[in-house]
């Protein structure tokens, strides 16, 4: 595949970029991305990939467009309300790049769908706002040794990951169960700020970015971890954990199970 | 040793609200007893009912997790951080 120029136009100053060049902007347009949410964090990673260019995204999510997303989603607009957010995304990125390829998947990922959906996707980017989704997705990328990006957002706080399984920590390594539920705040209830999706979509639009191109390094084996109201930025070590459930040397898990049920939401 | 504890969202409610607090200890063992005494509840929060760490949290010594030093006997000296950090997903954190 050559670049046709269009495509030498639109991504000139990035594939000035030593980093990049011609190709690896060829490496980028033949990735392809899943992007589960489509939300805080799921908007910025997916504007900015498909400005880049990434031939295929692909983007899961069940939920359709609230007045109260627009405060922090900043893929999805006023009159996107009551659509569902996989549509309105898609249409936003269409927009930006035409070259890129979008599917769409207006559900919630399971036990029984996840493995078919990843499958064909170099890296999954983790946006959920969820713990069974988050667990879900460790596993089966565990299990299909499938790289994908982590970050969590609350408040002014945020911590992001980059998970390559068995090179690295997995994110059951470092949490090996959730929080139990119970009295939980809400998404509701302990707010967020919009511009802390946007700082870490961002960062895991750039793990992204450079994990297909294969330059700089990764957020493997450390934790970021930002308070944004103390513009306060740090990176802990993170180590993978041989008595790990699930990538561990003796791992007990060795199928997707009932995160619902992990995560203590149905009993 | 004096040393600044790192506090997350989750348990500031015992620390009235703040989100920084200086505390004393040899080792990180002793760190959260005198921890618990300025600020009761929090040992709880952080250990399970047998002791051990609770499995969504980690403790860190400035970036190293005490599991990779010596655990709970992992010294600290004077000016040391140590951060509680849990698993967070969007909005839903551990209480």
């Amino acid at each position: 595949m050559e670049l046709n120029e269009e495509q030498i136009e639109r991504y000139s100053r990035q594939i000035i970029l030593p980093e990049v060049g011609g190709e690896g902007q060829k490496k980028l347009l033949n990735a392809s991305v899943l992007i589960v949410g489509c939300g805080g964090l799921g908007s910025p990673v997916s504007l900015y990939l498909a400005s880049a260019g990434i031939g295929r995204i692909g983007l899961v999510d069940s939920d359709k467009v609230e007045l109260n997303n627009l405060q922090r989603q900043i893929v999805h607009f006023t009159e996107d309300v009551g659509k569902p957010k996989v549509l309105s995304a898609s249409k936003k990125l269409s927009a930006i790049n035409p070259d890129v390829k979008i599917e769409t998947y207006e559900l919630r990922l399971t036990s029984e769908n996840i493995m078919e959906i990843i499958k064909d996707y170099d890296i999954v980017v983790d946006g959920s706002d969820n713990f069974p989704t988050r667990y879900l997705v460790n596993d089966a990328c565990v299990f299909t040794k499938k790289p994908f990006s982590h970050a969590g957002i609350l408040r002014f706080y945020g911590q992001a990951t980059t998970i390559i399984p068995f090179q690295g920590p997995c994110y059951r390594c470092i949490f090996s169960q959730p929080p139990p539920p119970g009295s939980v705040p809400s998404c509701q209830e302990a707010g967020i700020i919009g511009p802390v999706g946007g700082l870490l979509g961002v960062i895991q639009a750039l793990e992204v970015i450079k994990f297909i191109l294969g330059k700089g390094e990764l957020l493997v084996g450390k934790l970021l971890v930002i308070d944004a109201l103390k513009m306060d930025i740090r990176k802990v070590k993170i180590h993978r954990n041989p008595n790990c459930p699930v990538c561990g040397d003796n791992s007990t898990v060795k199928e997707l199970i009932d995160y619902e049920e992990f995560c203590g939401l149905r009993r | 040793m004096k040393v600044k504890v790192r506090i997350p969202l989750p348990l500031q409610g015992l620390t009235k609200n703040q989100d920084e607090v200086e505390c004393e200890g040899s080792n990180v063992r002793e760190l959260f007893e005198n921890l618990n005494k300025k600020y009761p509840g929090i040992k709880e929060r952080i250990y399970d009912e047998k002791g051990n760490l609770r499995r969504f949290v980690n403790i860190f010594v400035n970036d190293e997790d005490i599991r990779f030093l010596n655990g709970e006997d992992t010294s600290l000296k004077d000016g040391d951080v140590v951060s509680i950090i849990p698993a967070i997903a969007g909005g839903k954190l551990w209480n």
